[in-house]
């Protein structure tokens, strides 16, 4: 809408006609307080904080429903303003018990700052207060009547932002209270979002109430270890005496690739690391055959003797390394690059939760073709193949529904079955068991399997369109989703795509060449290109996952290393397959993989390191170290320190020092012959200093920016605590073949489970008992 | 609602409320009218009026007792056979409701939205029923009594008294239990829960 121009205190503002006035006003810096009023949701006016004084109309405007037009004059502070604020704080405090010394929300409550403010500490009204003791609605939400202001963000934000429609308002006048749908009980999706968005106490979470003040605590922002979504998350952590504990996750400043949002994992799942489970000694196995605590040093000399050893004896080829889909793209870079270079094996593989080599291979070539999260929330039309955002993907199901809630962007959803978010969706199509390969076709009007032609009609007329697809879609038939996408638009933002798998870096895990056919950025290793420099890097693909297994039950497979993952259970590999093989594993926990280890190192969780996570969409981001646990270390500097045990040159690996790599002065032979440092001539050419510790992660995201193809990051504002992409149509498109048979699991993690994780965390283990009760009460009324 | 589906409701009033909720643009704009009629059938709001209530318009139950808790005339508990109300707004105040209110409250010994051990009566003080003109007024289900006092009360209760066949001393007969709508289990549930008082008093 064309700009206005309107006048607020005396300072002339311009807005689009039809800016709320207080939306105008806080963007200009003028802070109009609201408690009722929040962004995003439907317009309450129910609290009278936000009155200011329009000129020529007889009363007090609420700021919050105002809409500016041309010429208008506006005071928002003022002696009458004052008053008229202070009653209506009067007014929220009759029924509040003022209990702010052992309130949650102390120190960060709109009430008290208002209260604090307008000086309108003792309420004037004379009526007993209506008190009523605190309620327990779930394992997540507390509710405490007295505090309530009636505000109604808790209820619009479930019912229009979440659509749970979970809360709803009761009576009226004075003995009005927010209820749950469940009499005294919540059954719904255990967000916590209502708690986000209470402006005062009312509404606590069971995981943080009680626990400590909101200034002694750090705040530290980073990124959700769960779901590939990639939340931002702000972790509140306090010291305690073996490091420092985390006792609040919530996004605080809102900021990042998910504003106002987080779902119950990234919310309250945090738990896992304080397991009494968690391993904090590494542990190897003795000579009655069990596993016994030992020392960093010992494990780590065993360890690299034995690697060393089986290397020297079998060769390379004999061991095989599993890498994880929640470990950074530094750590694993770093592994791929250790398992080639230095264990000599391309037998490097994950446990796979999509097929992101298959889009790689679609979209090589082809830039500006994949979606981001942010692109998701602003696309005018969204074609969803798939999945189910809701339980799998929350944020993303958060960002479509606000896109079709604020922006009314048309959601298309074809899925073998009903999902919920088809409420939102303008058309859905309901295809046949197996019509997920018939997409392409239907779509390119070659196919007369699936009927409904509306449907395809309605999804062809739209200009410009994001394509959503899920884990159904593997190998081929990616390819030939995109081909038909990449066919259709003659302009870079006609169709783009995104693809959903698991965890928070499974894409990651694909990006940074986890894979025994490929490098890192795809690159095949038959055609090693960039990593030409790796020395010695072995030029045949190596096992996968499945055939390390079958390898080693057959006695082949000397040696293996696992980080972060757990195949012997998410896969169902006989663990009597392990047997004859030497086995090391980075774990948090002691999993059925780690269990048959003849090693085992206590990892850090992605809450205790540095480094960058990739979210499914493609969106990196970086996760900063928040908590600390006496005992463990990341998988990073495991790996450097085992690196340095089996005598490797760490400098080979990680490009740290002044130094850089490796000076060539032109006496060696082969690739290299001759040339100059080539890391140090990146780094002097981009204005890096180089990284001075071998266990700084920043020093392989030098190596990852200069030697990974699509990883040319926006440093800015990577480090400033925003999402930056990565273009995986900057892959060569020479020499990428279909890819061996590949094994895809899909973890299908719901709400409140994910992976080893959510397995360890009390807090999602409780929530998921109280939705299974909630569900078996439903069923049984 | 399909007609295999079991319903509270008598055909009557299942007909009534399937047409009731084509009649508006949106469908839960029948709720109130149906909480109204199905209080009037059932005695009051049970959860099971409530979800079949929230099932016909196709909404939450959460939904139907948002609203239905914020009227004072709908209730959750089972009123008596016959419920007194007496208006005591400013007309009605101005001559004499009060006293009128009193009488009854010493009459039948119970106080606001109290029900009487009997299950026969209970008591509610409301705002003004519309018969100003004929202040104090009073309204029993749907039946007026106006131009009251205090004097007037005695004689009312046993008008009701004797519909509901039991004698004047109090005593009770079985005449007036035979008279309670639909099956026996729901007129034990009333006396049951007869002492609670209304969710928001
Ligand atoms: S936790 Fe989430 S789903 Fe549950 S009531 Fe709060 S906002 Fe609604
Ligand atoms: S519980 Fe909090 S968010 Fe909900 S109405 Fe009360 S004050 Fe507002
Ligand atoms: S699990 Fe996923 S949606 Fe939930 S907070 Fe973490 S990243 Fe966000
Ligand atoms: S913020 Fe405007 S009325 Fe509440
Ligand atoms: S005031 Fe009593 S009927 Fe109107």
């Amino acid at each position: 809408m064309a700009d206005v121009t309107f006048i607020v205190d005396g300072k002339k503002l311009t807005a689009p006609a039809g800016t709320l006035l207080i939306d105008a006003c806080r963007k200009a810096g003028i802070e109009i307080p609201a408690f009722c009023y929040y962004p995003g949701l439907s317009l309450q006016a129910a609290c009278r904080m936000c009155v200011v004084r329009q000129e020529k109309v007889p009363k007090l405007q609420t700021a919050c429903t105002t809409t500016v037009a041309e010429g208008q004059v506006f005071i928002t502070e003022s002696p009458e303003i004052a008053q008229a604020r202070k009653s209506t704080i009067e007014l929220l405090l009759g029924n509040h018990p003022l209990d702010c010394p052992v309130c949650d929300a102390g120190g960060e409550c709109e009430l008290q700052d208002m209260t604090f403010k307008y000086g309108a500490g003792e309420s004037l009204y004379a009526e007993a207060k209506e008190h009523r003791e605190e309620q327990q609605w779930s394992p997540a939400v507390y509710f405490d009547r007295p505090r309530c202001i009636l505000c109604y963000r808790c209820i619009r934000m479930c019912g229009e932002g979440m659509d749970v429609w979970a809360l709803g308002v009761q009576n009226r006048g004075v003995s009005s209270v927010i209820a749950p749908n469940g009499g005294d009980q919540l059954d719904c999706e255990q967000c916590g979002m209502c708690i986000d968005v209470c402006p005062v106490g009312a509404l606590t979470s069971g995981s943080y109430r009680y626990k400590t003040r909101p200034w002694e605590m750090n705040h530290v922002s980073t990124v959700c270890t769960f779901c590939a979504d990639g939340c931002k998350v702000t972790l509140g952590v306090r010291q305690v005496n073996d490091g420092s504990e985390i006792v609040r996750a919530d996004n605080r400043d809102k900021s990042g690739i998910n504003g106002d949002f987080l779902c119950a994992k990234g919310r309250f799942g945090f738990d896992f690391v304080e397991s009494p489970e968690r391993l904090t000694k590494p542990l190897v196995r003795n000579s009655q055959g069990k596993l016994e605590p030992a020392t960093w040093e010992h494990a780590l000399r065993f360890a690299a003797s034995k690697l060393k050893e089986i290397r020297d004896s079998k060769g390379g080829a004999s061991i095989g390394v599993i890498g994880s889909n929640r470990t950074t793209n530094e750590e694993n870079y770093l592994l791929q690059k250790f398992a080639r270079t230095v264990l000599q094996t391309n037998s490097i593989d994950h446990v796979r939760s999509t097929d992101y080599a298959a889009l790689a291979r679609a979209l090589a070539g082809h830039n500006c073709k994949t979606a981001s999260l942010r692109d998701i929330a602003t696309a005018p039309a969204i074609l969803l193949i798939g999945g189910n955002p809701t339980e799998e993907h929350p944020l993303l199901a958060w960002n479509l529904r606000t896109n079709v809630r604020l922006n009314r962007a048309r959601l298309y959803i074809a899925n073998t079955k009903p999902i919920k978010l088809e409420r939102q969706a303008k058309a859905a199509l309901r295809l046949p068991a197996d019509g997920y390969q018939a997409i392409p076709a239907y779509l390119g009007g070659s196919d007369d399997t699936i009927k409904d032609t509306a449907f395809r009609e309605a999804v062809l007329a739209e200009e410009s369109l994001v394509v959503v697809f899920g884990q159904e879609y593997r190998g081929q038939a990616v390819e030939s989703l995109v081909a038909w996408g990449l066919k259709r638009g003659p302009n870079s933002g006609s169709v783009r795509f995104a693809f959903l798998g698991d965890h928070a870096n499974s894409r990651g895990a694909a990006d940074m060449g986890l894979l025994p056919d490929l490098l890192p950025g795809y690159v095949p290793v038959t055609a090693p290109g960039a990593f030409q420099e790796y020395p010695g890097l072995p030029a045949t693909p190596g096992k996968t996952l499945p055939e390390m297994f079958e390898a080693a039950g057959k006695g082949e497979l000397g040696a293996l290393l696992v980080v972060g993952a757990n195949p012997v259970a998410s896969l169902g590999v006989d663990p009597a397959a392990l047997k004859n093989t030497f086995v090391i594993v980075q774990d948090l926990f002691l999993t059925e993989t780690a269990a048959l280890a003849d090693v085992v190192f206590p990892a850090a969780s992605l809450y205790e390191k540095s480094g960058t996570v990739t979210n499914t969409y493609g969106d990196v981001q970086l996760a900063k170290k928040a908590a600390d646990r006496a005992g463990v270390k990341p998988d990073f500097e495991i790996l450097v320190r085992l690196a340095g045990a089996m005598g490797v040159d760490v400098k080979t690996l990680v490009p740290f020092g002044k130094d850089g790599v490796t000076a060539d002065l032109g006496q060696s032979r082969g690739a290299q012959a001759g040339e100059a440092d080539r890391h140090a001539v990146w780094l002097a050419a981009n204005n890096l200093e180089p990284r001075l510790s071998p266990f700084d992660p920043l020093a392989v995201l030098d190596e990852i920016e200069r030697l990974v193809p699509g990883y040319t990051l926006d440093r800015i504002n990577l480090f400033g605590g925003n999402d930056v992409r990565t273009e995986p149509g900057f892959v060569p498109i020479t020499a990428l073949k279909e890819a061996a048979s590949a094994l895809v699991a899909p973890a299908h993690d719901g709400l409140f489970t994910s992976g080893t994780l959510g397995r360890y965390s009390p807090a999602l283990k409780e929530l998921e008992q109280h939705q299974a009760r909630e569900l078996a009460e439903s069923a049984a009324d | 609602m399909s007609d295999e589906t079991m319903t509270l409701f008598s055909p009557r009033l299942a007909a009534r409320f399937d047409a009731l909720i084509l009649k508006y643009p949106l469908r839960r704009s029948a709720l109130v009218p149906m909480l109204l009629y199905a209080q009037d059938e059932v005695g009051y709001l049970s959860d099971a009026v409530i979800s079949e209530v929230a099932e016909r318009i196709g909404i939450t139950e959460l939904e139907v007792r948002n609203v239905a808790t914020y009227y004072s005339m709908l209730r959750f508990k089972p009123a008596g056979k016959y419920n007194v109300q007496v208006c005591t707004n400013i007309s009605c105040m101005l001559r004499g409701a009060y006293e009128v209110y009193e009488r009854f409250q010493e009459e039948l010994g119970i106080a606001h939205k109290g029900i009487t051990a009997d299950g026969l009566f209970s008591l509610e003080e409301v705002e003004c029923i519309g018969a100003c003109c004929w202040a104090p007024a009073i309204q029993v289900n749907y039946e007026f009594h106006d131009e009251l006092t205090p004097e007037h009360v005695p004689g009312i209760l046993a008008g009701y008294r004797s519909k509901a066949g039991v004698p004047s001393d109090g005593s009770l007969s079985l005449g007036w239990k035979a008279g309670v709508p639909s099956d026996g289990s729901l007129s034990l549930g009333w006396k049951a829960q007869a002492e609670g008082n209304a969710p928001h008093a």
